[in-house]
């Protein structure tokens, strides 16, 4: 479904991805994990053209995502919930939801997917009318997460979507990512909690500088040494 | 004329022109907006809007005061090709002069924005001359507290000033349904607040800001046209001055923020014609600029108050 091979992505002179090789099937949940600085979002986005690769290309269902303009790969079926949250902060909560849905050809399909996105956070639903920069961090976190469920998108980039929530709130993004899996939706989690995205994630890449060092199923990079001493903290 | 006399008939006057300040300041501050540019070229585009609507009055052969059915037919007629004009205009500035630059440093197209600005100004000297050009008294004209109420009054309200309210409010509610109601609107106040995350919306971004020139554009133009409708003059510099003051009132409401340019607009409109009565006209723009330095230094988010401008 998506397909990167030999990414490059510079920043100026910065060299940010150094030739990254990746790739995620129809119905997967695969993770990016590593350390701050290695790459990720960069690597997300490169895929959603914010960010331009130089060497290398990407694929997405046939398609060369290198050579399109973000609007496009958007309407490919690509949303994303970036780093940060990004919500547009003099809109309102309804507004971010509807501009989540702005590149959808199927415009009567969006009524139900906001009550599904009003279902899944409640908080979202209390506070509709109200200015997403007034939102604390966590309710933006939700509403980023929901603005991107709005696109109803093939394939759904989650950059650190557990930033900023309570324990319990983790808990509840992280079965809300299982659900949404099993109901279609191909997603790339990006993630500073790596046992939390290994253990809902099937496969599972590591990155250090700009590379991949490192990609299995889930389980058993679970198990690996060097994921289990770096990103999980262990001995 | 007793004092207060003086003062209601000067008011009147700032509500008018503040009423063509509000419209330009509007472009500068949507386009300030989405692109950060301060388009200098603005108020020629104004300027431009005057003689183009000249020009639409005449191929149209209607040069003398409308009547009638005219006023109906005809005057829309020429509010709709002026501002079209315009706003393509004002797209094809930014098609050929800003968006080569769109990914350079924030000076590159300011400094462009004067070339066009100057390059604006000469088509307009070659087309028009360097002499004040009349403008044909297309609107009736009638003393309205004298003919229609019978007041014998010494204040001077005329249906003239009907038009210049009767015309900018509608734009203006027009301008705030679309921005604030339709989906493209949103997509625009998306850009000025986000530009990336819009792009990631699905939200073409170049669409957005042809749009935004568009109009800019198309409001300039209807502002050409009353003035020129109002005052019966124009000529080629004067989109200069009316630039500066429009872009003064924009930054009195705070750059990119949409009511603080028409509010300002009024504002600067109110100040100038009562300066011009109770100081001097000699004395108005210094007045007006010193108002800019202020606010600029004291208050660079406008004087609405926020912290982070309404951008679009
Ligand atoms: N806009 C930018 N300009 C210059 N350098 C950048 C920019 N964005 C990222 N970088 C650099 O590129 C490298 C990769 O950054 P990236 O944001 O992709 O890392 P990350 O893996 O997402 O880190 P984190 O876990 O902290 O979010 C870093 O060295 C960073 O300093
Ligand atoms: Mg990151």
């Amino acid at each position: 479904m998506l397909e990167l091979t030999d990414v490059h992505t510079y920043y100026g002179n910065i060299r940010a991805l150094r030739g990254i090789s990746l790739s995620v099937a129809p119905g997967e949940i695969v993770t990016l994990i590593g350390a701050n600085g290695a790459g990720k979002t960069t690597t997300l986005r490169t895929i959603l053209g914010t960010a331009r690769a130089r060497h290398g290309t990407v694929r997405f269902n046939g398609h060369q995502l290198d050579t399109l303009t973000t609007d496009r790969i958007v309407r490919l079926g690509i949303a994303q919930s970036p780093e940060g949250r990004r919500i547009f902060p003099r809109m309102t909560v309804l507004e971010n939801l509807e501009l989540g849905a702005f590149a959808r050809p199927d415009r009567a399909a969006i009524a139900p997917d906001l009550d599904r996105v009003f279902t899944l956070f409640p908080r979202l639903s209390e506070r509709s009318a109200q200015t997403g920069g007034t939102l604390s961090g966590g309710e933006q976190q939700m509403l980023a997460i929901g603005r991107a469920l709005m696109a109803r998108p093939a394939l759904l980039l989650l950059d650190e979507p557990s930033m900023g929530l309570s324990p319990i709130l983790v808990d509840t993004i992280f079965r809300i990512i299982q659900d949404i899996n099993r109901q279609g939706t191909t997603i790339l989690l990006v993630e500073q909690n790596a046992r939390m995205a290994l253990r809902v994630a099937h496969r599972g890449y590591v990155m250090q500088t700009g590379r991949i060092v490192l990609h299995d199923a889930a389980a058993a990079l679970l198990r690996s040494d060097l994921v289990r001493k770096t990103y999980l903290g262990e001995k | 004329m007793a004092w207060w006399e003086v003062l209601v008939q000067q008011t009147i006057n700032g509500l008018t022109r503040g009423a063509v300040f509000a419209l330009i300041a509007l472009g500068y501050t949507m386009v300030y907006g989405i692109i950060e540019l301060i388009n200098f070229a603005h108020g020629d585009v104004f300027m431009l809007g005057l003689f183009v609507s000249l020009a639409w009055f005449t191929l149209l052969g209607a040069t003398q005061t409308l009547t009638g059915w005219q006023l109906v037919t005809v005057l829309p007629l020429v509010f709709l090709l002026t501002m079209l004009t315009t706003a393509v205009l004002n797209v094809a500035i930014d098609r050929a002069a800003y968006r080569p630059l769109r990914r350079s440093t924030r000076l590159a197209p300011l400094i462009t924005a004067i070339g066009v600005s100057f390059m604006l100004e000469n088509v307009a000297l070659l087309w028009k001359g360097p002499a004040p050009i009349a403008y044909p008294d297309v609107f009736p004209s009638v003393d309205i507290l004298r003919e229609w109420f019978g007041v014998d009054s010494a204040i001077f309200v005329t249906t003239k000033d009907l038009l210049v309210v009767g015309a900018t409010i509608p734009l203006m509610l027009a301008l705030h349904y679309f921005v604030s109601r339709t989906t493209w609107g949103k997509a625009m106040r998306a850009t000025a607040q986000d530009r990336e995350t819009a792009e990631a919306m699905g939200i073409n971004v170049e669409r957005t800001i042809l749009m935004t020139f568009f109009i800019g554009g198309a409001l300039a133009g209807a502002a050409g046209l009353i003035q020129g409708m109002y005052y019966n003059i124009g000529q080629w510099w004067m989109g200069y001055q009316a630039g500066l003051r429009a872009f003064t009132a924009a930054v009195l409401g705070g750059i990119g923020n949409m009511a603080g340019a028409a509010l300002g607009g009024f504002f600067i409109g109110f100040l100038s014609a009562w300066s011009d009565q109770y100081i001097s006209a000699r004395w108005t723009n210094a007045i007006v600029f010193a108002i800019l330095i202020l606010v600029l230094v004291f208050r660079p988010h406008g004087l609405m108050g926020e912290r982070t401008p309404e951008k679009v």
